[in-house]
């Protein structure tokens, strides 16, 4: 690890403003992505602004037809909430997916929606979900939010305050874990709300998370994993490395969506 | 038997201390003034060093110094050793290319250690070594061991074609001349996948230096600190031994990667008279993948030679093995003396052939893990003899049973004499545990699910307790493989015993201290195991190769025979008795035919005391030595039965159900063994479905972190059914065969077996990841169709 400093804003306005004065600072929140990159000196931001001390940024909530999280609430809190199990509860299967207690006790949906890994499970429940993601500044639709490989829409200054996830009638996430780092190989998240039904899939894209449109199409015609036989994805596009072929994994995108699908309609 | 005796399930002593965070590791020791390393690691695979710039690191904030290997050079300190000298075909003697500690002239694998930097904070280190400016000019990687052969890139100018030796064993006539008469010959080719060690702790050093004294003190992560004393005095020429203490404090896991002398320890040493001040370095896990000595690593073509009935007539096997960049300390031996003589497993095998090509490549050195050469002989052995049973049609549990070993003593083809065993008690045991009559219902509830299931045996042998030292000797080995001990008995009868054997998760504060307590008869908690530090034990050669029960205990036991015999003395002169009448049983002498006694602890007093009488009839005292030199290897064996099931549609391996019966001879404390078993087999499935080093063409090491090498873990496991066949050992007094490594060796194979069982062919190779069962289980699907 290089030195930095670091800052411990009580409000989002001086998180903002702290980020506006420190060129290349970084914000913390659980620390599960950036503390270990930072160790290995691959990451060497020259300040931190710590969001554990602002008020008012964690918590769950149902408003509505809206089920809103705060950024740093915990994905074990996510998983074991009462107020999501009823309200999603492939949401809070999803969060009980993540990495290990240890990160799960630390890591936040916030740092998981901004961070944008390719492997992880949070963009594909965003997306899926149709959630927004809202920030000090604005609401972005998640179909607008995650633009790439790491790469979001926020801005910098930007930062992240609350995700919130309308609630649908049927989702489940099934997940193929790594088998090293257990982040997703392939991670797929169905939704269902009324007519609209969104496949989302992390882990496998080349370009991050993204929305199976074909998948989609056949299970408007009838929302059952049966109505995915057949289909196989392109491995086009596909991620490729030493763990999975873009081939196996796309297959895995069907054989995960039909899983999911199963799941979702026995919740 | 008593509660804390021999073959007591006694909780372990040393337990306490590690589970509330009290062990002393290298890295919690911290000696005044002390400085840190970092090494600058070459980030090619294969380069010229052209120059080194050391003046940005000089100027960086702490740095103290910054060494190379001209320095080394400068101080006539030695390369690294290889201490097992091989011989080729015709003779000659193996190439073996020099191993600086610090590089000189040319780099051969990514993580080579170039210069060290060292500085007051470790922080500060590690900043200044990436200042260090090394101009490269880069050579091709060559990883492949076939592209090695072919010479293309030479790494070591000693060995043109990149071939350290090209060895072989057993007769090679008489092999063709079997093959040449069989009715079947069953042909594999096999990869032993190349591992990562991963011990919980890395690796860790500690040099210091008293110039008062001229004494150096090496505190390190080492399986046997003194033969890290030797190497580095006799032939890396630190100090003489006399002036070199090692200390190996609690060590945190080994599995072979600490067995050997490493540049970093070398260093810490050597830097720590130059800069005037003790010097540290800890591992980081990044560097614990790159520099930690890597196991296994064979590409093998086997063939096993059968009659029209299925008896085995012989066996011929073809193998390469990958030593690395250069030869570590005990690498040599590991695909040679290590493996060939393992070639028979428990069968009658009449002629067996193999021939062994050591080979170069631009990767990290790989020596012994656990197993060490004795898994990669079983693998194929196992995987030879369940693919020729379903070749010939025949049961693999008949085939196998028609060419068990019988009679004992056996003598293989291959320089081992078995001395017992009983094979089929362990096959009938396993499967009767294992259910196997049940198996036909539960394949057919899995294929309703969609699911294919398998079973897979693997009966395996190997050699531990090693090794007598003449053997090993006439061999090659540089060093005798005896074990010392010696037994203080302090004057209220407490007990100390110093043991050459290292403790590094094995339990031995606990089960030496059961053998004394079952032999001396006082309180287990009255008897203190010291090891692990070469001014307090006079020398030894440490742990490996299950040799710390057959090896280190029979030392602790000849020695126990001489305090009795010390003590019957004294307890004759206390109670002015003749030595002949003295009996010594449960704690106490006592003379015979009266109802005179004393206990233990009044003898060693006595001893102490030396009242009763003088010095020239008795020497007064109570403390004994013993070297042990074993007259033979120990043979544990035993079978795993592995049941799993797959999932075709994803390629997933879910084990259902293992069973394990071991013949260890003796058992000191069941529940210690239990728990070495279940992590060797947790090792050994780690091979089989998740573990593999990965370098790539450029020789940049892919499987550097956790994210990419994937360790087992316990969720991958069901829960183990372990028994024991018991066939004593005849060659050491307490019957010791040994069990560290007997679950790594046996398991893979009883995996590969069960999945190409639930598959229905042979094609898959470890690891069987998801991905590779997947593609595996493609082949498949049309048969399962059909059926
Ligand atoms: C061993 C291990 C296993 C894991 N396994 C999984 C897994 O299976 N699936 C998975 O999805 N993830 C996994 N993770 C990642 C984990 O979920 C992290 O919690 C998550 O990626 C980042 O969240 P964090 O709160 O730790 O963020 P941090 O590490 O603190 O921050 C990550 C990034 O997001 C930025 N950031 C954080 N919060 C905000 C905010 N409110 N607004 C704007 N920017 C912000 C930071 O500046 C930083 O760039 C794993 C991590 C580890 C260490």
């Amino acid at each position: 690890m290089y030195a930095f400093s670091y800052h411990q804003p009580k409000t989002v306005r001086q998180a903002a403003s702290l980020l506006a004065k420190n060129e290349d600072g970084k914000i913390l929140a659980g620390g599960q992505t950036l503390l270990p990159t930072m160790k290995q000196r691959l990451a060497a931001p020259p300040a931190l602004i710590d969001l554990s001390k602002v008020e008012g940024l964690s918590g769950i909530e149902l408003k509505g037809r809206s089920l809103v999280i705060g950024a740093m609430t915990k994905h074990a809190h996510v998983a074991t909430s009462e107020i999501v199990r009823q309200a999603i509860p492939g949401l809070a299967d999803m969060a009980g997916l993540i990495g290990d207690p240890a990160v799960r006790n630390r890591g936040t949906i916030g740092g998981s929606v901004a961070n944008n890994d390719p492997a992880a499970d949070y963009p594909a429940a965003c997306l899926a979900l149709g959630a927004t993601i809202i920030t000090n500044m604005r609401k972005v639709p998640a179909d607008q939010f995650f633009t790439g490989l790491f790469e979001t829409a926020l801005e910098p200054g930007e930062v992240v305050v609350k995700v919130a996830f309308p609630i649908v009638s049927k989702a489940a996430y099934a997940k193929f874990r790594n088998p090293a780092s257990r982040y997703a190989m392939v991670g797929v998240f169905v939704a269902k709300r009324g007519s609209d039904i969104r496949v989302a899939v992390t882990g496998a894209g080349a370009n991050g998370v993204f929305r199976a449109t074909a998948l989609e199409e056949a299970l408007k015609k009838r929302f059952s994993p049966k109505s995915l036989d057949g289909i196989s994805m392109p491995a086009t596009g596909i991620n490729g490395d030493i763990h999975a072929s873009p081939e196996y994994r796309a297959h895995l995108i069907t054989v995960m969506a039909k899983r999911a699908v199963t799941a979702a309609i026995g919740k | 038997m008593s509660a804390t005796g021999i073959g007591a399930p006694v909780r372990r002593k040393e337990d306490f201390r590690f589970i509330t965070g009290k062990g002393q590791y290298t890295d919690d020791i911290n000696r005044p003034g002390q400085t840190y390393a970092a090494f600058v690691r070459s980030p090619h695979a294969h380069a010229v060093i052209k120059s080194v710039d050391a003046s940005a690191a000089l100027a960086s904030p702490g740095v103290v110094s910054v060494l190379t290997g001209q320095d080394l050079e400068a101080d006539k300190i030695g390369g690294l050793i290889c201490g097992w000298m091989i011989h080729n075909k015709d003779g000659s003697p193996m190439s073996a290319g020099a191993h600086p500690a610090l590089a000189v002239g040319k780099v051969r694998y990514v993580g080579d250690h170039v210069a060290v930097v060292i500085a007051e904070t470790f922080a500060q280190a590690r900043d200044a070594a990436e200042k260090v400016m090394v101009d490269y000019d880069q050579l091709p990687a060559v990883v492949d061991m076939n592209e090695a052969l072919t010479g293309k890139t030479v790494i070591h100018d000693v060995a043109p074609n990149n071939r350290v030796y090209d060895w072989h064993l057993g007769d090679k006539a008489a092999t063709d001349a079997a093959f040449a008469r069989a009715k079947h010959v069953t042909r594999l080719d096999i990869v032993n996948n190349r591992l990562a060690p991963n011990p919980m702790e890395p690796r860790a050093a500690i040099g210091d230096y008293d110039s008062g004294q001229e004494q150096f003190t090496l505190y390190t992560t080492s399986q046997n600190p003194h033969v890290a004393r030797l190497v580095l005095s006799a032939f890396i020429g630190i100090a003489p031994e006399h002036k070199l203490r090692v200390i190996a404090p609690d060590v945190g896991g080994g599995f072979g990667s600490k067995i050997f002398i490493y540049a970093e320890e070398t260093v810490c040493v050597w830097a720590a008279k130059k800069v005037g001040r003790p010097v540290k370095w800890v591992s980081d896990r990044t560097e614990a993948f790159l520099a930690d000595a890597h196991g296994r690593d064979h590409l093998t073509h086997a063939e096993l030679a059968t009659d029209e009935r299925g008896k085995i007539l012989g066996l011929r096997v073809k193998t390469k093995a990958n030593l690395g960049a250069y030869l570590s300390t005990f690498s040599s031996s590991v695909p040679t003396y290590l493996y060939a003589p393992l070639l028979s497993g428990q069968y009658d095998i009449p002629a067996i052939y193999a021939e062994v090509e050591g080979v170069y490549t631009t990767t990290a050195p790989v020596d012994a893990y656990r197993g060490a050469g004795r898994p990669e002989a079983t693998f194929v052995v196992e995987r030879l003899v369940e693919v020729a049973a379903r070749e010939l049609g025949q049961d693999p549990v008949a085939f196998r049973k028609k060419n068990f070993i019988r009679k004992f003593p056996h003598q293989t083809p291959v320089i081992m004499a078995y001395d017992v065993g009983d094979y089929t008690a362990s096959l009938d045991k396993a499967m009767e545990m294992a259910d196997v009559k049940g198996f036909a219902r539960r394949k057919r509830e899995s294929a309703r699910k969609g699911k294919l299931r398998g079973l897979g045996y693997s009966a395996y042998i190997e050699a531990c307790g090693i090794a007598p030292s003449a053997a090993v000797g006439s061999l090659g080995a540089g060093v005798g493989l005896w074990e010392s001990a010696e037994v203080r008995v302090n004057p209220v009868g407490t007990v100390e015993v110093l043991t050459g054997s290292h403790s590094h998760g094995q339990g031995h504060e606990t089960t030496f201290a059961q053998l004394v307590s079952d032999r001396l008869g006082v309180p287990i908690d009255q008897v203190a195991i010291v090891h692990g530090d070469t001014d307090k034990v006079q020398f030894g050669m440490g742990t490996y190769g299950s040799r710390s029960g057959a090896v280190g205990m029979s030392a602790i036991s000849k020695a126990l025979d001489k305090v009795i015999a010390k003590g019957k003395k004294v307890a004759a002169y206390a109670m002015e008795a003749s030595e002949a009448d003295i009996e010594f049983k449960d704690g106490r002498f006592s003379v015979s035919g009266t109802d005179k006694s004393l206990a233990f602890g009044e003898v060693a007093l006595q001893a102490y005391i030396a009242h009763k009488f003088s010095g020239q009839e008795l020497e007064p005292g109570l403390k004994e030595g013993a070297f042990y030199d074993p007259t033979n290897f120990t043979f544990p064996s035993g079978v795993h039965i592995c049941e799993l099931e797959i999932d075709p549609e994803t390629g997933v391996t879910t084990i259902a159900r293992w069973t394990a019966v071991d013949d260890f001879g003796t058992v000191i404390n069941p529940m210690i063994v239990e728990g070495q078993v279940h992590g060797g087999i947790a090792q050994g499935v780690g091979q089989a479905l998740f573990e593999g080093v990965h370098y790539d063409a450029d020789g940049q090491l892919v499987t550097a972190s956790y994210m990419d090498y994937c360790m087992p873990r316990a969720d991958d496991l069901p829960s183990f059914d372990v028994g024991t066949t018991s066939t004593p050992c005849p060659s050491n007094p307490l019957g010791i065969k040994g069990c560290g490594e007997a679950g790594a060796i046996a398991s893979p194979p009883a995996v590969i077996n069960a999945i190409t069982d639930a598959l229905g062919h042979e094609h898959i190779a470890m690891p069987a990841t998801p991905q590779a069962v997947w593609l595996a289980a493609q082949r498949r699907l049309p048969a399962i169709a059909a059926e």
